[in-house]
């Protein structure tokens, strides 16, 4: 037996050696293609006739990459260690705020760093922070954990606001990202050099908490998540795995502070509020903690709705939070855990035939989702809209939201499509059980 | 080092104020199996958890090859070199079977906490992890998440987490309780071949397997050990038969 393992085992590690650029496309492909359509994207955008960039469309991507890395660096807590923060946003922040000071120290001429580093000035920041609020927050896990960062989140919002020297007070730390010092000559004067930075440092930050998932201690942070008990008897101190996981998260979440103070020269006491952290939280839930990516894909529809949604209406805040429950009661996988679970039924290439069952609850959700936002625009234009003098519209038709029609419209929207997707659902239901369960047969389960 | 690897000197402990163990003597030496037996409430998972290093003691001494482990965290403990199972099965459930193993020689290896050592590429590791998993005779579900297995699977595999660092002494509680038969027997064999040279303990209500097993087996009753003898003279004694296999083995 033993003699055949081992050439079963030599065989393994052929396989895995597999050199050859072929193998490494097959590996990275995916990387690369996000990596050029993320440069590529403020493109769709460009404005031909003056020869600019949208300065909205920059600004929002630039904010899409920066949250991406404060979101993944929570989900190293959150998702691969299972420690809940309520205060993040701290280390985050923080590594704002001396990326910033590392900018006025440049500009002062008191210090030399090439502005490309100075992302890597934020990290080191939340990597310092993160060791000093890590040892406080990691002594304890679950529930107490959770309310420890709670407590240093508020700690250190309230000191932003007494410490004027390094946090500036009300007003924040303003600070200037044209230094002059750049490795590569660039200005960092133009919004596109600036997003240009910005997704350099997420991929790199991106693909460095991909790895760290598969260290030692990556795996050690899974393991103590799932039984801390069992980490002890293997020879690991569950506290000292949570340290070291909640340092480097603070490293990464640095980082995005860093690319924070570049992106809009000032980091003010927002960044390490409450609200913030509670951004971070939302992004992963609706992004799904269980997978690496799913914090990524939470971050773009947050971002999305906060600086989309935001300008067409008063409500977009309350759209996310719906969203965020919708997707803790009916998804708590989030959008990767959507995704995933279509996997058995594509392996068994019966993918297509979801195609009509979706179609068909579709239009009854737009009905009632129509419905649902008819009814919060009505109400939020009632108190906040007539106040701005605005006029409300349906499409281009101008409603007056005194009379009941649009009202009645908005009900009848929201209780109909409601009812008839429930209707729909049952059907989809009894499909989806259906491909499961053939799914199940053929083995295409895992 | 002593030729003692377990050594148990007047060991109490108490919860409140009911003692659960009430002064236990007890010398294992090195590459003995040795079984504990005795009726339920007994204090078996308790005196293992002493042992261990999951309960302080309230007094008394534990040496481990001669060494005492009195205020040592479990995980210090691990690291002298005793690695323990659990009577409710304790893995990684949402880690695979592969990653379970793999965890459980990561410290032996000396990989501590680094995140600088990419775990794909450490291909002794691995080979190793593998090995083993095909000794657990689990191969077949290397991919699988932990939680997904059969109950007599996941047992298997709580052994060989217990057993991959290489610890030289190894406590088990209760390795096949719940298995079938045929699974119990293939535990047994199992658990024969992976402590061949280690000093084993273990907690065990089926005496078939206990006798199958132990070179020397302890009797508790009560918090006190009322015998420590070979399996042939335990079977004789009157105040085992009386204590314990008079009512159950009757």
């Amino acid at each position: 037996m033993s003699a055949d393992a081992t050439q079963r085992a030599a065989q393994r590690a052929t396989l895995v050696a597999a050199p050859g650029f072929a193998a490494f496309a097959r590996r990275y492909w995916l990387w690369f293609a996000a990596f050029v359509a993320a440069l590529l994207l403020p493109w769709l955008f460009f404005d031909w006739s003056t020869h600019r960039h949208s300065g909205f469309a920059l600004t929002m991507l630039s904010e899409i990459g920066l949250m991406s890395v404060f979101a993944l660096s929570f989900n190293m807590q959150m998702g691969q260690a299972g420690l809940l923060s309520f205060g993040h946003a701290i280390l985050f922040g923080l590594g704002g705020y001396v990326a910033a000071h590392t900018l006025n120290a440049i500009k002062a001429g008191t210090m030399w760093l090439p502005v490309e580093l100075v992302p890597l000035a934020g990290g080191l920041g939340g990597l310092v922070f993160g060791a000093l609020f890590g040892y406080v927050a990691t002594q304890q896990r679950a529930t107490a954990f959770a309310m420890i960062t709670m407590g240093l989140g508020e700690l250190v919002a309230a000191c932003a606001l007494m410490f004027m020297a390094f946090f500036g007070g009300e007003g924040g730390i303003s600070t200037d990202r044209v230094t002059g010092t750049s490795l590569l000559g660039v200005s960092y004067s133009s919004s596109w050099e600036v997003y240009c930075l910005v997704v350099v440092w997420t991929a790199i930050a991106t693909m460095a908490m991909r790895l760290q998932t598969q260290t030692p201690l990556g795996r050690m942070a899974n393991a103590a998540r799932d039984n801390f008990e069992r980490a002890q008897f293997v020879g690991y101190d569950p506290r000292m795995v949570r340290f070291y996981q909640f340092t480097l998260s603070g490293f990464f979440a640095g980082i995005g502070g860093g690319l924070y103070a570049i992106v809009y020269e000032i980091v003010t006491f927002d960044t390490v509020a409450a609200s913030k952290s509670a951004t971070a939280l939302l992004a992963t839930y609706i992004g799904g903690a269980g997978g690496f990516f799913g914090p990524l894909l939470g971050t773009i529809v947050v971002v999305l709705l906060q600086s989309g949604v935001s300008l067409l209406s008063n409500a977009w805040l309350l759209y996310v939070g719906v969203l965020f429950i919708v997707m803790v009661m009916y998804a708590p996988g989030g959008l990767v855990g959507i995704i995933a679970q279509h996997a058995p039924i594509a392996r068994t290439g019966r993918l297509r035939e979801l195609v009509v069952p979706y179609a068909r609850i579709l239009v009854p959700g737009v009905l009632s989702v129509f419905g649902f936002v008819l009814l919060i625009e009505l109400a939020s234009f009632t108190t906040i809209g007539v106040a701005q003098g605005k006029a409300f519209k349906i499409g281009f038709h101008a409603v007056d939201p005194a009379t009941a029609f649009p009202w009645l419209l908005g009900a009848a929207a929201l209780i109909g499509g409601g009812a008839w997707l429930r209707l729909e659902a049952r059907g989809f239901r009894t499909r989806w059980d259906a491909l499961i369960a053939d799914a199940k047969a053929k083995g295409a389960m895992l | 080092m002593s030729d003692v690897a377990i050594s148990l000197r007047d060991v109490r402990k108490s919860f409140g104020r009911t003692e659960i163990i009430r002064g236990v003597d007890l010398d294992i030496p090195r590459g003995q199996r040795h079984a504990m037996i005795g009726p339920n409430g007994a204090g078996k998972t308790t005196l293992f958890n002493l042992i261990s290093g999951r309960f302080p003691l309230t007094s008394g001494t534990i040496a481990l090859n001669g060494r005492s482990i009195g205020g040592l965290a479990p995980h210090e403990i691990n690291r002298l070199g005793l690695s323990r199972s659990f009577q409710i099965t304790s893995i990684f459930p949402r880690l695979t079977v592969f990653e379970n193993i793999r965890c459980g020689l990561l410290w032996a290896r000396g990989y501590r906490y680094s995140f600088w050592h990419l775990l794909g590429g450490q291909r002794a590791l691995n080979e190793e992890t593998d090995m083993l998993i095909e000794r657990l005779n689990l191969q077949g579900r290397r991919n699988v998440p932990a939680g997904l297995l059969s109950y007599a699977e996941q047992r298997a595999l709580e052994v060989g987490i217990t057993v991959a660092g290489g610890a030289d002494i190894i406590l088990l509680d209760e390795p096949t309780a719940g298995m079938s038969h045929s699974e119990t027997e293939y535990a047994v064999a199992l658990i024969r071949a992976v402590s061949e040279g280690k000093t084993l303990l273990v907690v065990e209500h089926d005496m078939s397997v206990v006798f199958g097993l132990a070179d020397v087996i302890t009797v508790l009753v009560y918090g006190e050990v009322i015998a420590s003898d070979v399996p042939a003279r335990i079977r004789g004694d009157k105040a085992v038969q009386e204590a314990y296999l008079g009512t159950e083995a009757a």
